[in-house]
């Protein structure tokens, strides 16, 4: 293995990966906002099914 | 099918393909009709509970569409009907839409076990089961009854509606379940005459497709027969008033003798599917109707007690 990573070109080259396209980034951030959309919806509707089942009980708890 | 299985671009997919994986206009229907089946069940339901549990089976039936686009990619490419979906488009993969559908499946069946009713979780469940195993993994591809019994889990909803608002299941959704059951196939069947070619094409065996278009004609008018007097029923059993007999009856009435018409067509060479087009179009409207209709007829009745009573958790 050193044998082969010898003769390569060890110097690092800094583009490597998968790069977005401009309509990639576009698409990935739309759908991360709905994510997010849904999820905050999520989270607003356990808090008012929560208000709306203990109603005034919210109050009632062992001290 | 290939092509999309191996794509490993990143996805280009926008928020629109996933909206069109749930099929929003059949959710549209499945909203309405469970929506009907809440309101016109006794006592009250909280409204941000009724709200919960409309957005659970819409999420549902969302769920449903997401797994029948994945299962059937393969199908649907071959139909001009189905090839602008987001898959056989390969805008998104096979892979993303199961993992899309199962989520929301798990999502919306957990919440609405959690925050409303566990059996109306257990109806929304079955009907998404239902819709995916039954009907599109095997009766879809294998026989020419696929839509009469798979219909099965699009008559669902208003019981699920139902059973939200009240926790169990009576008569009255089981009458609204039968209907959307003997609505289904002449609906589809009419739509299937005039894209009997394309489900050739893709293999599946409509009934056009199997048994010909004299004995789908033939079909049509047995199960609109059918379909016509078990409209009428709610009201003959007294469970609406006689704003939807009425409709029931001239509604009903409308769909019979355009059931005759289709089959009257068939027996012409010039036919070019008018009849079966109209028959396609009024059938939604009928079921929109009944529904409709029926939903103020008992609405009607029931704002007096609302307003004279407390507006109960």
């Amino acid at each position: 293995m050193t044998a082969v990573s010898d003769t390569m070109d060890d110097t690092p080259k800094p583009e490597e990966g998968i790069r977005l396209t401009e309509q990639q980034l576009r698409a990935r951030r739309a759908r991360s906002i709905a994510i997010a959309l849904a999820l905050g919806a999520f989270v607003v509707v356990i808090f008012l099914v929560t208000l709306v089942r203990l109603g005034s009980n919210v109050l009632t708890r062992p001290m | 099918m290939s092509v999309t299985l191996t794509r490993i671009e990143p996805s280009i997919a926008g928020v629109g393909d996933y909206v069109a994986l749930m099929k929003p206009r059949v959710m549209s229907l499945v909203v309405f009709t469970a929506l009907v089946g809440l309101l016109i069940a006794p006592g009250h339901v909280h409204p941000v509970i009724a709200l919960t549990a409309l957005l659970c089976i819409a999420v549902g039936a969302g769920a449903a569409g997401a797994l029948n686009m994945w299962y059937d990619a393969d199908i649907d490419a071959r139909m001009a009907r189905t090839a602008g979906r987001p898959i056989p488009q390969g805008r998104v993969t096979p892979g993303e839409a199961a993992g899309f559908g199962m989520t929301l499946a798990v999502f919306a069946t957990v919440t609405l076990g959690l925050l409303v009713n566990v059996i109306a979780a257990a109806l929304l469940a079955f009907t998404i089961a239902f819709y995916v195993v039954v009907y599109t993994m095997w009766l879809k591809r294998s026989t020419p009854q696929n839509i009469v019994i798979g219909g099965a889990a699009g008559a669902l909803p208003p019981v699920i509606g139902w059973a939200a608002a009240t926790g169990s299941v009576s008569i009255e959704p089981i009458l609204l379940f039968l209907i959307i059951f003997f609505w289904t196939p002449p609906h589809f069947w009419a739509l299937s005459l005039y894209r009997t070619e394309d489900y050739a094409r893709a293999g599946i065996p409509m009934l056009p497709v199997v048994a010909g278009e004299a004995a789908t004609r033939r079909h049509i008018v047995l199960y609109t027969l059918i379909l016509a007097p078990l409209g009428v029923v709610p009201w003959l059993l007294g469970y609406a008033g006689a704003l939807y007999g009425i409709a029931a009856v001239v509604t009903g009435a409308a769909m019979i003798a355009l059931a005759l018409r289709l089959h009257g067509e068939g027996s012409r060479q010039d036919s070019r599917h008018g009849a079966c087009r109209q028959m396609f179009a009024f059938s939604i409207l009928y079921l929109f109707l009944l529904f409709a209709v029926l939903l103020v007829d008992r609405m009607s009745g029931g704002l007096a007690a609302l307003a004279a009573g407390r507006f109960p958790i």
